[in-house]
């Protein structure tokens, strides 16, 4: 069924480090909440690449790299079902979705 | 031998104790005192039953152990020997009587019961401390018996006088306690792993390791001396004999058992039954000596002055605990023990008379009496046969021991004997003195109050214990020359090592002699008034203040209380406020410093935790993964 890859595994996990970088340091410097959600999914989404990436190069015997990769984006439509829920109720509890300016923890 | 049974000489007066307490207090207060006449009878018979068991100067010790805690086992258990044996008869003979007496003398009394469940928990304490096979259990009965000390000086507590002459006396004794438990202290470290696991509290044991020198030279100075402080508070020896005169609030019949016969001889009883510690320690014995010394020239000068008939008795009694001391320090282990024996005896029977006048007369100022001779006949006599006793005289007992004494300190190798044996001399004659001027102005003249003028005796049951004690004073002397089972007379069975036998005619007559003088200059001075005492207190006025103050012990003790004990209160407070609450505050404080420095981690930013979590995260990948090159081969393998 699979033949041999024409691209390597390697030009994939750059795609996917870049992806998760990209996400991290999303997650790190965006204020807007959504945003941060946003980049959240990024890496999730690396992580997905992943997944697939070293299935398709170990063989492609087994299915779990997809599998997982589906579980993935079921989990990712869960988790921002719950995560904008929250950011709703963020947003009428502090009228404001900068999650600097949320810092009741503060010590 | 077995000799549980022997357990009940302290047990029979205890268990009446509770009966009183539990059963009697409330309805039946009337048979209290045959509730522990009764146990003190048990106690008596057993007691004697003890010292037959001593025949051959043997000595035997049963210890059930009571409880362990870490290296240290506590026993409750008994030691039977000569000494044990014949102090345990003493206790409960003088009790017995006591309590006989006391039926009469405190009828109609509040606090009936009370009186007599304390005095059942007394002489049950008192017994378990002679009982005593062991300091610690010694020590457990010695704060029991200052208890009951207290509660009976106490006795009448409504009276302001009262209470505080009992919280002197167990304030007082404190200090001296305060030695005594350092010394069993020093002791449990000391012994802890010589004969085993655990401290060795046992006397013989003890005896054994001092007499193999496994104990150095300091440590048995250091402990004797400790001990001694002990002595010193129960016995009221000098410079803690203050809390005695004051203790004479107490009931007559307290004084005559408590502070007079038994509990205060307790110190002396302290001293004779560790005196293995003192001698391998010559400075202890010698500073026993010198208190002892000390003590009985000061007593016996200020009962000269005293005016309070049971004041005059209790100057007394201090003063021959100084005798005794004064005997065992000079090595006269013999002659303090004998005369301990005969002194309880003679002064017991002192209080009981003077008891008896004050029972009539109500006043204890001798110079509210006089003239009491015709109207109380058996308390007159009974009185001066104890006065006798006590001044000397042959051959009641106090001769005979007294001259022991004496000839101890004469023959003794003590630095400075000789001078000891003219202060003690001198103290004989003060003796004398101070007792027959108390007897001929109390019992002689004519009546100086209309109280006095219409006393009349006391009761039989008052006056058959005076009788008895009177017949016991006369013949207690014999124990010299014969005790039961042992025909070698108290030198064979009350002895420390080869024990000592000496006598010099010298000495007896002279301690005769000189206590005649006392006699006769108080028969000049107070009945045929041949020497006037106003006259001689107008010439030498410093002489009779001083005596008439007591030398100003209790002013001098006052001013160390006021001034050097609250300095060192303060400065005790001070370092506790500032240093021990310093250290607990600091402790806090520091605490709360390193917590403000903390809180500053907690920004409350969501994304600061993030990239700490992500750092900490790769920071723990790199320590785990670090060195291991195959992960990173394994990604890096080309297809």
């Amino acid at each position: 069924m699979t033949s041999a890859p024409l691209i390597p595994i390697h030009s994939y996990l750059v795609v996917s480090v870049l992806l998760f970088a990209i996400g991290l340091i999303g997650v790190f410097t965006r204020r807007n909440a959504i945003a941060v959600l946003l980049s959240i999914e990024l890496m999730l989404n690396a992580a997905n690449i992943n997944f697939v990436a070293f299935w398709r190069y170990s063989g492609g015997a087994q299915m779990e790299g997809q599998v997982f990769a589906i579980a993935i984006i079921t989990v990712a439509a869960a988790e921002a079902a719950i995560a904008l829920a929250i950011i709703l109720n963020v947003y009428r509890r502090f009228r404001t979705v900068n999650v600097d300016q949320i810092n009741l923890m503060k010590g | 031998m077995g000799g549980y049974e022997l357990y009940l000489i302290p047990g029979f007066p205890l268990i009446a104790s509770l009966l009183i307490a539990a059963l009697l207090l409330r309805r039946g207060e009337r048979v209290a005192p045959f509730a522990l006449i009764a146990a003190l009878l048990g106690s008596l018979s057993l007691s004697v039953w003890a010292l037959s068991l001593t025949e051959g100067h043997r000595s035997f010790s049963t210890a059930l152990t009571w409880l362990h805690v870490g290296s240290i086992t506590l026993e409750a258990g008994i030691l039977i020997d000569g000494l044990s044996s014949i102090m345990m008869i003493v206790v409960c003979t003088v009790s017995l009587l006591v309590q006989i007496y006391s039926i009469g003398y405190m009828k109609g009394e509040a606090g009936y019961g009370r009186y007599f469940a304390y005095m059942s928990l007394f002489s049950g304490s008192m017994l378990g401390l002679v009982i005593s096979d062991n300091i610690a259990q010694t020590y457990i009965f010695w704060e029991l018996v200052g208890i009951c000390s207290y509660l009976l000086i106490g006795f009448w507590y409504r009276r302001p006088c009262a209470a505080a002459a009992a919280k002197k006396a167990f304030v007082v004794t404190r200090f001296g306690d305060l030695g005594f438990l350092t010394a069993i202290l020093i002791l449990s470290f000391q012994s802890h792993g010589i004969l085993g696991p655990h401290a060795v509290f046992g006397f013989r044991p003890l005896e054994h390791l001092v007499g193999a020198g496994a104990m150095g030279p300091t440590i048995v100075t250091v402990v004797a001396l400790l001990l001694f402080c002990g002595a010193v508070g129960k016995s009221a020896q000098f410079p803690l004999h203050i809390w005695l005169p004051d203790a004479m609030e107490g009931p007559t019949p307290v004084s005559a058992l408590i502070h007079a016969a038994t509990m205060v001889a307790a110190g002396v009883y302290l001293v004779a039954r560790c005196y293995f510690f003192f001698a391998a320690a010559p400075i202890a014995l010698f500073v026993v000596a010198i208190i002892g010394l000390a003590t009985l020239f000061f007593a016996a000068s200020m009962g000269v002055a005293e005016n309070d008939i049971k004041r005059v008795l209790a100057y007394s009694t201090i003063s021959q605990l100084g005798y005794m001391m004064l005997a065992l320090g000079v090595g006269g282990y013999t002659a303090g023990f004998f005369h301990l024996t005969t002194h309880a005896f003679f002064k017991a029977l002192l209080f009981l008379t003077a008891g008896s006048v004050i029972h009539s007369v109500h006043t204890n100022d001798m110079w509210q009496m006089g003239g009491l001779g015709r109207r109380m006949p058996i308390t007159a006599i009974t009185c001066l046969v104890g006065a006798l006793a006590l001044a000397g005289i042959p051959p009641l007992s106090g001769f005979w021991s007294k001259d022991e004494i004496l000839a101890a300190v004469w023959f003794s190798a003590i630095p400075g004997g000789k001078i000891i044996f003219a202060f003690a001399l001198a103290g004989v004659v003060l003796t004398a003195f101070y007792m027959f001027r108390l007897w001929f102005v109390t019992f002689t003249g004519a009546p100086r109050t209309e109280m006095a003028a219409h006393a009349h005796e006391s009761p039989l049951v008052m006056t058959i214990p005076l009788l008895v004690l009177a017949t016991l004073v006369v013949v207690a002397g014999g124990l010299k020359a014969y005790v039961p089972w042992a025909s070698g007379g108290i030198a064979e069975v009350i002895r420390f090592g080869h024990g000592e036998d000496r006598a010099s005619s010298v000495v007896m007559a002279a301690s005769m002699v000189v206590a005649v003088i006392g006699i006769a200059v108080a028969w000049a001075a107070y009945r045929a008034s041949v020497i006037s005492p106003a006259a001689f207190n107008a010439r030498f006025p410093a002489v009779y203040h001083l005596l008439k103050n007591a030398w100003y012990f209790n002013r001098a003790w006052e001013l160390f209380a006021t001034h050097v004990v609250i300095a060192g209160a303060r400065l005790a407070a001070w370092f506790d406020r500032h240093v021990v609450n310093g250290m607990v505050d600091g402790v806090a404080w520091i605490s709360g410093w390193i917590a403000n420095r903390l809180r500053l981690a907690q920004t409350g930013q969501m994304q600061f935790y993030a990239l700490v979590f992500v750092i900490a995260l790769i920071a723990g990948l790199i320590v785990v993964f670090g060195r291991d090159q195959s992960l990173l081969t394994l990604v890096m393998r080309r297809p």
